[in-house]
């Protein structure tokens, strides 16, 4: 057999694979997502997470966060791809372990128990700003606001505390300092 | 308060300020106001596919030919999806068309209503862009931007969805302004410092090549003036894409011939060679590089594009000049002719071991093959209609198999959209509605469409429409009684076993041009061809005409999946040492 992997391929050589947080920011209208998810698996493209609710009505602007792997040469296209769909305003892209962008998911965890488990279950969230939105005699739920990783560790973790349901968001971004994206 | 007009008038307001003469299209429920319509705006005439997948490739061989938009109009449901087939193949080549379809009422949308599809969706990926027309006051507005993302940057199919109530309302139409551009986006993106980076590798080169495309014709004819000038300038050889002929006069010396999978030699040769290789409108497809890793390996690669995402795509490149080639080569041909006007002169001895070695892979002479004085082969045909048919100015349009390869390497093009054939999306059934559509763009000149027998049934049906409206359109086909392209591959890959490729029963095709209220004709030897081609030239009416051709001619020269450009199959006998192993094997 030849040592070729294909001959059409991109590369026959492995490129590493980068975990990039992708900005767009887009006109709110009807489809607009639609076209991005249709880009992402039509071109074959990762979506780890997404986010999007408009962020200015008077201008009808949605911005929407993309959590996306590839490789240098796939992340650059679907920036390139996606700058240009007609309702694409702007695109950012990110790599995650960039020290500039904060990044921030959000999740809902609901713990059924005895009293002291779900002690222990906010005591465990204490470092992600717990925040107790509802509470009966058998139950919590918590806002905890984190990392991706970090909130699939909690899940984990809360198991024994009696989390029974997770509702989570995906990561959005913005820059430290008084910098803006745009 | 200003006039008021319905959706159905508004949208021949819009056209009619567009400067459109011509619609490619087919009646239904859903766009029956549109058509109520028709009968009074004279200045433009509606031209009656008998399928809608034949009204778009019309469409699109108008486009092609005349460098203006194609417009097509169906109806809702069957119509739209019918009609998807041509909007991928316009999306695949960069043809502009305006899609125009009629969607049940508002009110039912989402109802699975009588013909109702979901269009915008199924026409997302295929279209630049696509609107669902839900308010009238939007309507005006909506068709001139889809006028403007059609033909502006890299061309491309669009599609406004029309619901009908939308085309009985009223509102009131205010002309077009003409914006400058879409959402901020400009088009031309380059600095006078990557001209003068172009300038420097083009100065230091000892084995240049220019690899031009399609983009070159779609940037217009000013475009391929320049290009000519940049070649003449530089004294560079030039090669050219299946898209880009015509762009380049293909009776040219500095001219190699199509490069890619049934390339010649030496332009292939050429471009796994060179130290230095210029991009001009083209976009590094699988059919081009063949084996991408083993891809000119030693080249430094320029890449002239209008389309920023085409670059690095499937090739990196050394340096990216994002812009509209007609602009980009202006600016290098003004700044190179400053730096040295006398350029391709001082620079012959730089360049002269290259052409040298040109040479030697030219008189390999890759397109040749054995011609018989029993049967009519194949590329014989193409050349005899080339020689017959080379004064006239003549159009060319094809369907998809190995008649599109002989053409395209035996059919010389001196003149942009001249030539238009499916290349991205490879679709048979393209060029006998393509020729209707060449026909309508230039009533008085030759319109051939070089077709194989499978590949002309897809579509035969828009015979009727050339009949109707007396488009003396050929259709020349080059009956092998196979889907020959696909015997070829089971030949190199499948042991011969040739499943399901050879078309039994086929239909008489001189009886059917009779039935069709057209011309047959057939021709059977080599001796008699001449004179038949010349009859079907002299006849004033559409022609179907029957070539009889060797059934089992392969096209050569070819590389094989998985081998890089400097591995290629010359012929018949070449077969063996080549064969096709492993993983090449899977490959399309
Ligand atoms: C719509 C469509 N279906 C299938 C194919 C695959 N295909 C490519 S070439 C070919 C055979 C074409 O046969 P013919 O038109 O007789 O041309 P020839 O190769 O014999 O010259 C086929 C089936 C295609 N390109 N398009
Ligand atoms: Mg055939």
């Amino acid at each position: 057999m030849s040592k070729a992997r294909s001959a059409y391929s991109i590369s026959g050589k492995k490129e590493k694979f980068d975990t990039h947080i992708i900005v767009v920011w887009v006109d709110n209208e009807a489809g607009v997502l639609a076209r991005i998810a249709g880009l992402f698996s039509g071109r074959g493209y990762n979506i780890e997470s997404l986010a999007v609710a408009e962020v200015d009505k008077k201008l009808n602007i949605s911005r929407i966060t993309i959590v996306t792997t590839g490789t240098p040469q796939v992340v650059n296209q679907i920036r390139l791809q996606l700058k240009k769909l007609v309702p694409v305003h702007n695109v950012a892209d990110f790599k995650r372990e960039d020290k500039r962008v904060i990044f921030k998911e959000m999740a809902l965890l609901k713990i059924v128990g005895k009293n002291e488990k779900r002690d222990k279950a906010l005591k465990a969230c204490k470092k992600f700003n717990p925040v107790i939105l509802d509470k009966t005699n058998k139950s919590f739920v918590i806002q905890i606001t984190a990392l991706r990783r970090e909130i699939d560790k909690m899940i984990v973790d809360l198991k024994k505390f009696g989390l029974v349901s997770v509702s989570r968001t995906g990561a959005v971004a913005m820059t430290r300092g008084a910098e803006i994206f745009k | 308060m200003s006039k008021l007009y319905t959706g159905a008038e508004i949208v021949f307001k819009c056209l009619e300020d567009q400067g459109v003469d011509f619609i490619f299209g087919y009646p239904g429920g859903a766009v029956l106001p549109i058509y109520d319509e028709l009968k009074n705006h004279k200045s433009i005439k509606h031209i009656l596919a008998r399928h809608e997948q034949g009204a778009g490739h019309a469409a699109e061989g108008y486009a092609r030919s005349s460098g203006k938009p194609g417009i097509v109009l169906v109806t809702s449901g069957p119509g739209a999806t019918n009609v998807v087939t041509a909007l991928t193949d316009a999306y695949m080549d960069s043809v502009p068309l305006v899609c125009i379809s009629g969607q049940v009422p508002t009110h039912l949308i989402g109802t699975d209503a009588f013909q109702e599809c979901d269009t915008t969706g199924i026409t997302r990926p295929c279209t630049k862009h696509n609107w669902l027309v839900k308010d009238i006051k939007d309507l005006a507005k909506t068709i001139h931007k889809a006028f403007e993302v059609a033909t502006t940057g890299r061309p491309g199919p669009v599609l406004v969805d029309i619901p009908k109530d939308i085309q009985f309302n009223k509102f009131s139409y205010s002309k077009l302004k003409k914006q400058k551009k879409i959402n901020g986006k400009t088009h031309n993106f380059y600095t006078q410092t990557n001209i003068d980076e172009l300038i420097k590798l083009i100065k230091k080169s000892k084995k240049p090549i220019i690899y031009s495309g399609g983009g070159v014709i779609n940037s217009g004819l000013e475009a391929s003036k320049l290009l000519r000038e940049f070649v003449n300038a530089t004294g560079f050889p030039i090669t050219s894409t299946l898209q880009g002929l015509g762009a380049y006069p293909g009776d040219d010396s500095q001219f190699l011939g199509m490069l890619g999978m049934h390339g010649t030699y030496e332009a292939n040769n050429a471009m796994h060679g060179c130290d230095l290789m210029i991009n001009v409108g083209a976009r590094f497809d699988d059919r081009i590089t063949g084996k991408i890793d083993e891809f000119s390996p030693k080249s430094k690669k320029v890449h002239i594009d209008i389309d920023p995402s085409s670059i690095n795509k499937n090739v990196k490149v050394d340096l990216a000049i994002v812009g509209d080639v007609a602009s980009v080569l202006k600016n290098t041909i003004k700044k190179l002719k400053k730096q040295k006007p006398n350029f391709s002169n001082s620079n012959k001895s730089n360049i002269s071991k290259w052409w040298e070695q040109i040479q030697k892979w030219r008189s390999i002479n890759s397109l040749a093959y054995i011609n018989s004085e029993e049967s009519i082969k194949p590329q014989y045909a193409v050349q005899r209609l080339y020689e017959l048919t080379k004064n006239k100015d003549t159009f060319i349009t094809t369907e998809v198999g190995q008649h599109q390869m002989w053409a395209a390497q035996h059919y010389k093009f001196d003149k942009p959209n001249r030539w238009m054939t499916s290349g991205g999306l490879g679709t048979m059934g393209y060029g006998l509605p393509a020729a209707v559509g060449v026909q309508i763009a230039n009533p008085n000149k030759l319109v051939i469409d070089i077709a194989g027998e499978a590949s002309v049934l897809m579509t035969m049906q828009e015979m009727s429409t050339a009949v109707q409206y007396s488009l003396p359109i050929k259709i020349f086909i080059l009956n092998n009684e196979y889907m020959g392209m696909v015997r070829q591959w089971q030949e190199l890959l499948h042991d011969k076993n040739y499943s399901e490729s050879y078309t039994a029963a086929l239909p008489d095709f001189v009886k059917l041009a009779e039935a069709y209220g057209c011309v047959g004709i057939r021709a059977k030897t080599p001796e008699e061809l001449d004179d038949k081609i010349i009859e079907m030239i002299n006849t004033d009416r559409p022609v179907i005409f029957d070539c009889l051709v060797d059934k089992v001619e392969n096209c050569f020269p070819m590389i094989p999946s998985g081998k890089p450009h400097n591995q290629m199959l010359l012929g018949p006998k070449d077969q063996k040492e080549n064969k096709i192993t492993g993983k090449g094997k899977t490959l399309v």
